[in-house]
């Protein structure tokens, strides 16, 4: 059994989650990573992706995370999210604005660079409504 | 002496004056609980962030490739002031001291040479501002159809002012907003938005911890000051819609206040003229009666 670390989730809004947890799934910018307890002072961006913790009572909740900050300080993780919605609440037609929103993002990009940044912020979105496995029904993810 | 039927009527309307300062009374004090939630629960994703931020940013102190919206352009040529009011009135001197604080700010520039612009979030600043700076006024925002102001309004401003730094708009922004201190104190205030204002207090023995970062320590900069810039925005704007709502109930509170003290007296005025009336008529009847 492992030892407990204080989570915290914060979305502009609000104070969305602060407990004690066992293990936390993060996706990363460059790849999921799991946070236990003791882990280096680590920070990395979060691409939008589902985030999965294992509270003290050793039941898994899973959120989306639609971008945002990992910080793994030594008292704890705090996750800087835009938004962060249960993966059971996450419908079809949270996903379709979802998507419409990056798409715009991606047309509305003047340079390349911020074309690539908007174009792989889209691919990673597509990617984790298919790893929730709502994709189907949900016209608009082409 | 005016007639008796004219104060009559002047009783009742300033009567109905008062019942409706009294309902935005009412209505301001019942919005300004939920602005009030609504701000403090923002509070602490605002504190990390600038928690986070002051980490790194101790990382790039003096160096030469800090990011521009950490270290600045270098100049301090142009400033861009985003002043940040309501959109409505009826609310005491909220609007009117937080223009008065951006003008002076820009009056004080002007005075040095500098060149100002203007970004106007909510109607009333730009009213008070288009006198006597028409022409610098770059951008305005309306909220006036938002009923709850949520982080991708702020966002969509946030948006505007980097891209008018990334095409060389300004070197330096402040932001004008009223810090919400108390329901009867509210505070006009500024704070510089670029380059970032980081609180050098942070940095405590514990924090001061070695970072990994990915991807790295740049990119990870570059995504959030942009970011930081957005939830800075944020925050104003909150602080000043609990700002609005608490100068709102006191303006109503004393407006309600002097209405009753106007009907108080034009109620005692009526009654005077009514009893001169009733002396008069006697009079006029007894001295009749006598002359008989």
């Amino acid at each position: 059994m492992a030892e407990a670390f204080k989570f915290e989730l914060v979305s502009p809004a609000r104070l969305i989650l602060s407990e004690e947890v066992e293990e936390v799934v993060v996706p990363g910018a460059e790849g999921y990573f799991t946070v236990l307890k003791g882990h280096a002072p680590f920070l990395s961006t979060i691409r939008p992706g589902v985030l999965a913790f294992t509270g003290k009572d050793g039941k898994v909740a899973r959120l989306f995370i639609a971008g945002g900050f990992a910080d793994v300080s030594p008292t704890g993780l705090t996750v800087l999210a835009e938004q962060a919605i249960p993966v059971e609440e996450f419908g079809t037609d949270v996903i379709a604005r979802q998507v419409a929103d990056a798409e715009a993002g991606v047309k509305a990009a003047r340079s390349d660079e911020a074309k690539r940044i908007a174009q792989e912020k889209l691919d990673q979105l597509k990617e984790a409504v298919v790893e929730i496995g709502l994709v189907s029904g949900s016209g608009s993810t082409h | 002496m005016p007639s008796l039927k004219s104060l009559r009527t002047r009783i009742a309307s300033v009567k109905a004056t008062q019942k409706i300062t009294k309902a935005m009374q009412m209505v301001a004090v019942a919005k300004l609980r939920r602005a009030q939630q609504i701000a403090e629960a923002s509070r602490p994703y605002a504190d990390r962030m600038s928690h986070v931020l002051a980490n790194l940013a101790r990382a790039f102190e003096g160096q030469v490739d800090a990011p521009k919206l950490l270290a600045g352009t270098g100049r301090d040529a142009v400033h861009l002031l985003v002043v940040c009011t309501s959109d409505r009135g009826l609310c005491g001197g909220f609007n009117s001291s937080i223009s008065r604080l951006a003008r002076d700010h820009a009056y004080r520039l002007l005075e040095q040479g500098k060149e100002v612009k203007f970004l106007c979030v909510g109607r009333k600043g730009h009213d008070a501002l288009k006198r006597t700076f028409g022409d610098l006024i770059v951008e305005v925002v309306e909220l006036r159809t938002v009923r709850q102001i949520g982080f991708e309004h702020a966002d969509a401003i946030g948006k505007k002012v980097l891209d008018l730094f990334e095409t060389g708009g300004f070197d330096v922004a402040t932001l004008f907003y009223a810090h919400f201190k108390s329901v009867i104190n509210q505070i006009p205030t500024q704070h510089r938005l670029i380059p970032a204002d980081v609180p050098a207090t942070h940095a405590t023995v514990a924090d001061s911890a070695i970072y990994e970062c990915e991807p790295g320590e740049t990119e990870i900069l570059e995504d959030l000051l942009p970011r930081n810039i957005s939830v800075q925005i944020y925050r104003a704007l909150l602080e000043n819609v609990a700002s609005f709502f608490g100068s709102q109930m006191s303006a109503m509170d004393s407006a309600t206040r002097n209405a009753g003290d106007m009907i108080k007296k034009l109620t005692t005025t009526y009654n005077r003229s009514r009893q001169a009336q009733i002396t008069k008529e006697l009079i006029e009847i007894i001295s009749g009666a006598e002359a008989l």
